[in-house]
């Protein structure tokens, strides 16, 4: 099963509705809902930070007995330093952002929690790349 | 303790999902940082914020949190709890400061995540 859910930059709106989206899809589905927890807990941080730093993204999700993959991908300002972005508390949020409640600086950090596998690449001045993986039969210990 | 029971101790309005009260909650966790609150992983968790909006409701979707109590007269939008109701999340406004609520809490036995 395949889906895709656009994310406009700035909207905070809407930020969270794949998210959204794709919890019903999987509790419909009878996933375990540990494991649905650390796929949408993963995916609302991703999404909220193509909102959040982004201008634009596409995220597409993939579902098959063995496990969930999701690939977030934005045009926006990319990361310089990934590195120092993966540290938990470091955050370039503007005041709006912050505003709604974000900027903590623990979003990247988080999805990695979460995911039993975790990419991250990005290009800067032109986007971002993520790809989160979780196994549906997974053994991860709670993090 | 019965979320009905917590919600007279402390003194909170309930906005929306009465038909939840009789829920159990047995921790408590308070924030205005919602990447903080989506670390939390326990269950029967109830979120004490000040930041009022949309995403304070989809984090509590994200994180199945069964309750949330809005502190410092912070007021409740209508698509928060059309957002809430969607989602079972009983939402409460509360008149006193975090730190108030967070002792009240503490009093009657509620248990912080850490
Ligand atoms: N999609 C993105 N495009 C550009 N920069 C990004 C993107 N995602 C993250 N970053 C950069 O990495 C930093 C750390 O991201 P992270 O998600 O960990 O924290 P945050 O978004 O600042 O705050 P939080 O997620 O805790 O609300 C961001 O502040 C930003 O500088
Ligand atoms: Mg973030």
């Amino acid at each position: 099963m395949n889906f895709e859910f656009k994310v406009q930059g700035g909207d905070f709106v809407r930020a969270g509705n794949a998210s959204s989206q794709v919890k019903k899809i999987l509790k419909q589905l009878n996933v375990d809902s540990a494991i649905i927890k650390r796929v949408v807990v993963a995916l609302y941080e991703g999404e909220v930070n193509i909102a959040a730093h982004a201008f634009n993204g596409i995220i597409n999700v993939e579902i098959d007995t063995e496990r969930i993959l999701i690939k977030l991908d934005d045009n926006g300002p990319g990361i310089p330093d990934i590195d120092l972005a993966m540290q938990p508390g470091y955050s370039t949020a503007s005041p709006i952002v912050r505003e709604m409640g974000f900027g903590a600086g623990m979003g990247l950090p988080n999805i990695k929690n979460n995911s039993d596998d975790f990419k991250i690449s990005s290009v800067v001045g032109k986007g971002t790349h993520l790809e989160i993986t979780v196994n549906l039969k997974s053994t991860k210990e709670e993090v | 303790m019965r979320l009905k029971n917590l919600v007279e101790n402390i003194g909170g309005r309930v906005v929306c999902c009465e038909e939840y009260l009789d829920r159990e909650i047995e921790y408590a966790y308070a924030s205005d940082l919602m990447s903080d609150v989506l670390t939390v992983k326990c269950e029967n968790l109830l979120l004490i914020t000040g930041l009022a909006n949309i995403q304070t409701v989809r984090t509590a979707e994200m994180s199945d949190l069964q309750a949330i109590i809005f502190v410092r007269n912070k007021r409740v939008n209508e698509d928060m709890i059309r957002l809430a109701q969607e989602n079972c999340i009983v939402l409460i406004e509360y008149p006193g400061t975090m730190f108030r609520v967070s002792g009240q809490l503490s009093s009657i036995g509620i248990k912080p995540v850490y």
